[in-house]
């Protein structure tokens, strides 16, 4: 069997599912071949979308047309604004999803999609030709000619299960793992490192005592995660959160040697932000109790996912220090905590448009570069599946930048610096924070999207429609012109002898409301709410995005400013040997990413700027 | 884009000192000392003044347009005369003027490559240029950090971690078990903070001891003749303008004009191997202030050789105590003064075509950078104090305060913030 497809994406996960149907969308023939097609979608960790930072990535997938954002709405069964009570740049949308109902969804999703066809089967090699990938052959022999493959496997290189002493090779319980099409990557002699990761064992929720725990409900006005949404689409429920004790933590500690972790059978290194118990115990010793979320799987699954509890010691243990805590007294556990080694690929071998630097066409995304979390891969699954379809078409690349989008932010982190723990998004890694909100991901990126090809006629003119209502809301607010004192007698915080400011000056003043302005200049009054939320969004930041807004043009033009692959720093007179044996190592895409390098210094920039313009000038 | 301006000419026995401005702002720059605008391409002269009136020099104005210019920007040049303290006054008058900032190394370069300025083979002449401005940079910074100012900075750079750590913590981890209200610790640390750092920018710490000009160290093995030597240059070649006891004591300095060079020389603790606890750390400064030096003198026939220092392109290698004889090569005596002429002549040779270190540059833009942080600082406290719901806008300002002192207390980025949350608190749900 032959079969020829534009883009071929391995792995039905969060980050292939994204980049199948994001080549789809530019109109590229695309294959997604997976082990089984009702494994497409699944949560394997635990059953929340979102929060701070990964929120952020959701909604620029979705602000691209990506699948993510409207699949969780549709499997949100609680919906809560993180740091609502902090300013809009901070806040996070996050839900804990129906894992059936997601992906029951996101298979759905991907059946509709014109140009996509699902193929159920193991890919067990690429197919190579002239240094470049042309296809994938599956284990059954079939080949799939292909213009260029996106490889999505997350943790099936060299993966081992650990639970206590116990280990087998595998990928997330319950998967096999694809030996020969490791044996390939492995070929392809890239720099490889190990991480590791961990999962609570899971309860059944039948057999905890509710009435002993605190309930922790949903949002009273829930954010979704898509422009195109405004309400949930299912029942919603309430999380419960518990807390261990000192008799959790002797047990545990009196256990520690049959820990993998502990017990030494385990090299990979684990994520700090998201400890085993076993962690927690022995550096935070003078803690007496860490709280546990007990959040339940689905609506119509018993099913409870203990999160702050992972672990990997032995399972009659993982049962003694459960049946420790409260409420869980009786709990039983239907799937003991494992915790899982693997092998990642230094993301630092990755061009920023996720292609491999040393193999033409094919693409990488998700945990295979290093990454932890559903939604970091979602937002590199996307990446990917745009740029293999923009290849294949023969189009530039497109490249994010930091400037413009945490997406950007995050695969800048890992082209140029890599990671030394699974990767997760935090807002503080961006520095243009208060302009990339979660609120104006759409603003930000759907412009962009709209240009590529990627977005969908329904969401272009629902983006249209709002984009004209914010522009014609602001040049509103701008022709409106008030006083100090006006605004002063109004209860902004604003000193009376203070010079006349416009009307979204005004709104972005502490204190200041869209309501008091209208009392001032009624005819604002006609403003719909989600425009006049969106306005005093974009008005709160104005003064710092001015400030920002010249280092973040500077940047861009180090981002635009691109090193030539075959660059030779070896001939560069004027560079310390230090800063030279870096920058071979790191081979930079771009100016900016040279800068980022530690130790790198502004007269060295200009030495390489000057090297660049001089071979310029030589061709022109 | 920033409005930059640096000295244009080395210091040193030059009776005029040019400033090259270069930016939107420069004209106005101009206009904002006092001066009226003379036509573009068209020198006139014209009395400089700072922001009180006080009168700052004579001088030379010449205005170039953009796309006419160095850089291909506005371009303004104030051509000076010569004394250090009129061009600091100038320097420091400049910095007060908003939109502008004192250029780093290689940036006049950087921007008139960027704007297409320069031919090839210009630009391929660049890397010299450029070179020697980082070594120079690299030097000052070495030098400013060795100080006591580097301490401070040090310590400055641990306490800043600690509040934005504690800022970020209660953003990126609100779901976690971290403390709701840091606002108590974050306030304490500002309110350490911007006292020492408002102090430090108007000068009334005035423990840092840099100056305009070249160094250069005598170093070798203990007994070598490195005082006599010394003594010698200051007494006979030079007009001693101060002799001071180094910051440590095992350094001595001599600040003389070598045949026109301002020139401070550094006599430094013998180099060598020892078990006493006062002489290695001794030892240790020495090594550290004459790898910051432009330029050493090894003097040979100490008693065993000198140790964990190697000669640099550029440095001069002598044998010493010539009055004993027997010595090949190059020589010099301090007790005779032979040779010294001949040092003297080398000394000079190597150090005048480079551009002498510019101390007062240095030293402004460490006090601009630092006026600069403070200020956020004060920002970063008004937020914190208004509650957790500007959370965000404190983090804003300290980061802006962070990014202002990245010169003094070296690049700190998200990294060292997630490394003291994590240090601090169980993150981890």
């Amino acid at each position: 069997m032959k079969r020829d497809f534009g883009v071929v994406v391995i792995g039905g996960g969060h980050a292939g599912a994204e980049a199948a149907h994001a080549a789809a969308r530019l109109g590229v023939p695309t294959a997604l071949v997976t082990l089984r097609r009702d494994g497409i979608g699944v949560m394997s960790c635990n059953p929340a979308i979102g929060g701070l930072g990964k929120g952020h990535l959701v909604r620029e997938v979705d602000a691209l047309d990506g699948l993510m954002g409207r699949v969780a709405d549709r499997a949100g069964i609680q919906f809560r604004l993180l740091n609502r009570r902090k300013g809009p740049a901070v806040q996070g949308p996050r839900a804990q999803a129906d894992r059936r109902l997601y992906r029951e969804a996101m298979q759905a999703e991907l059946a509709a999609t014109a140009g996509l066809t699902v193929i159920e089967g193991e890919a067990s090699d690429l197919l190579m030709e002239a240094g470049r990938v042309a296809g994938v052959v599956l284990a059954d022999g079939a080949e799939i000619r292909a213009g260029a493959v996106v490889l999505t496997t997350g943790t099936f290189l060299r993966g081992v299960i650990h639970i206590g002493d116990v280990s087998r090779p595998g990928g997330r319980m319950g998967d096999r793992p694809s030996v020969r099409l490791a044996e390939r990557i492995e070929a392809l002699g890239l720099p490889l490192g190990r991480l590791k990761t961990g999962t609570p064992p899971r309860l059944d929720g039948r057999s905890i005592d509710w009435q002993a725990i605190e309930r922790q409900p949903g949002d009273d006005e829930p954010a979704m995660f898509s422009f195109l949404h405004d309400r949930p689409f299912v029942r919603q429920v309430a999380c419960g959160i518990t807390h261990t004790n000192e008799r959790t933590h002797e047990i545990i500690t009196a256990n520690l040697a049959r820990s993998a972790m502990y017990g030494g059978h385990i090299a990979g290194v684990g994520p700090r932000y998201c400890p085993s118990i076993e962690d927690k115990v022995v550096r935070f010793a003078d803690k007496a109790s860490h709280q546990v979320f007990l959040e339940p799987e689905g609506l119509d699954d018993p099913t409870v996912y203990p999160n702050g509890i992972s672990t990997s010691l032995p399972a009659e243990v993982q049962e003694a220090y459960v049946r420790s805590i409260r409420g869980l007294e009786q709990a039983v556990i239907t799937q003991p905590g494992y915790a899982i080694e693997y092998d990642y690929v230094d993301p630092r071998a990755l061009r920023p448009t996720l292609e491999l630097r040393e193999a033409e066409a094919l693409f990488l995304a998700g945990q295979i570069n290093g990454t932890t979390g559903y939604e970091e891969a979602a937002a590199q699954g996307l990446v990917a599946g745009l740029n293999a379809a923009l290849k294949v078409l023969g189009r530039e690349s497109v490249i994010f930048s930091r400037t413009e989008s945490y997406i950007g932010v995050m695969i800048d982190d890992l082209v140029t610096r890599g990671v030394t723990e699974p990767y997760r998004m935090f807002t503080s890694r961006a520095e243009f924070r208060l302009s990339l909100r979660a609120d104006n991901a759409d603003q930000r990126l759907t412009p962009l999207g709209i240009g590529l090809g990627c977005v969908g006629e329904p969401r272009r003119r629902a983006f249209l429609a709002k984009a004209e209502a914010l522009a014609a809301g602001r040049a509103r607010l701008e022709a409106a012109s008030f006083t100090a004192r006006q605004l002063a007698a109004e209860g902004a915080r604003v000193g009376v002898d203070g010079p006349r400011r416009n009307g979204f000056e005004a709104l972005g003043l502490p204190e200041a409301t869209f309501e008091m302005l209208e009392r001032l200049d009624p005819t604002l009054a006609d403003i719909d709410a989600a425009t006049r939320a969106q306005l005093a969004r974009d008005a709160l930041y104005a003064s710092y995005l001015e400030r920002q807004a010249e280092d973040a043009a500077a940047m861009r033009r180090e981002e635009g400013q691109a090193i030539p692959a075959d660059f030779d720093y070896g001939t560069l007179s004027g560079l310390s040997h230090e800063l030279r044996s870096k920058l071979e190592r790191a081979r930079p895409a771009s100016l900016a990413q040279a800068a980022r390098l530690e130790g790198m210094t502004p007269a060295a920039l200009t030495l390489i700027l000057a090297r660049i313009k001089a071979g310029e000038r030589r061709r022109a | 884009m920033d409005t930059i301006f640096a000295p244009a000419t080395a210091r040193g026995r030059a009776g005029l000192a040019v400033v090259r401005i270069s930016g939107p702002a420069a004209w106005e720059a101009v206009a904002a000392l006092g001066a009226r605008l003379p036509p573009a391409r068209r020198a006139a002269l014209r009395r400089l003044r700072d922001r009180a009136g006080e009168p700052l020099d004579e001088a030379l104005v010449l205005l170039f347009e953009a796309g006419a210019s160095f850089t291909g920007e506005r371009v303004a040049e104030l051509h000076l005369h010569g004394s250090p303290a009129t061009l600091s006054a100038v320097l420091r008058a400049l910095s007060a003027i908003p939109g502008l900032r004192p250029a780093e190394a290689g940036e006049f370069t950087r921007r008139a490559l960027e704007n297409g300025r320069l031919d090839l083979a210009q630009v391929e002449g660049l890397a010299d240029l450029i070179d020697a401005e980082t070594e120079a940079q690299r030097r000052q910074a070495l030098r400013v950090l060795e100080g006591a100012l580097g301490r401070k900075a040090e310590d400055w750079r641990a306490r800043l971690i600690r509040a934005a750590a504690l800022i970020e913590a209660t953003i990126d981890f609100a779901e976690e078990e971290v403390p709701s209200d840091v606002a108590p610790e974050v306030l304490a640390i500002l309110d350490g903070l911007i006292p020492e750092l408002r102090a430090e920018a108007e000068g009334a710490v005035a423990a840092e001891r840099i100056r305009d000009g070249y160094e250069v160290a005598i170093v070798g093995a203990p007994n070598a003749g490195k005082s006599t030597l010394l003594n010698a240059l200051a007494g006979r070649e030079a007009a001693i303008t101060s002799a001071v006891a180094g910051t440590t004591r095992d350094v001595i300095e001599v600040r003389m004009d070598l045949a026109g060079l301002p020139v401070t020389i550094l006599d430094t603790a013998g180099l060598r191997e020892t078990d006493d606890a006062v002489e290695t750390i001794g030892v240790a400064r020495a090594r550290a202030r004459a790898e910051a030096a432009d330029l050493r003198v090894f003097l040979l026939g100490g008693e065993g050789e000198a140790l964990g220092l190697a000669p640099r392109p550029g440095d001069i290698v002598v044998q010493g105590k010539a009055d004993l004889g027997g010595a090949e090569g190059f020589a010099v005596s301090g007790k005779t003064g032979e040779g010294l002429a001949e040092l003297t002549r080398r000394i000079v040779a190597e150090l005048e075509p480079r551009a002498a270190r510019a101390a007062t540059a240095t030293r402004a833009r460490h006090r601009l950078a630092i006026a600069k942080a403070a200020g956020a600082m004060e920002s970063a406290r008004l937020e914190v104090s208004r509650g957790p719901g500007r959370a965000e806008i404190a983090a804003e300002e300290l980061r802006t305060a962070i990014r202002a002192l990245d010169s003094l207390t070296g690049r700190i980025d998200v990294e060292h913030l997630l490394d003291e949350i994590f240090a601090s608190f169980c993150i981890g749900k």
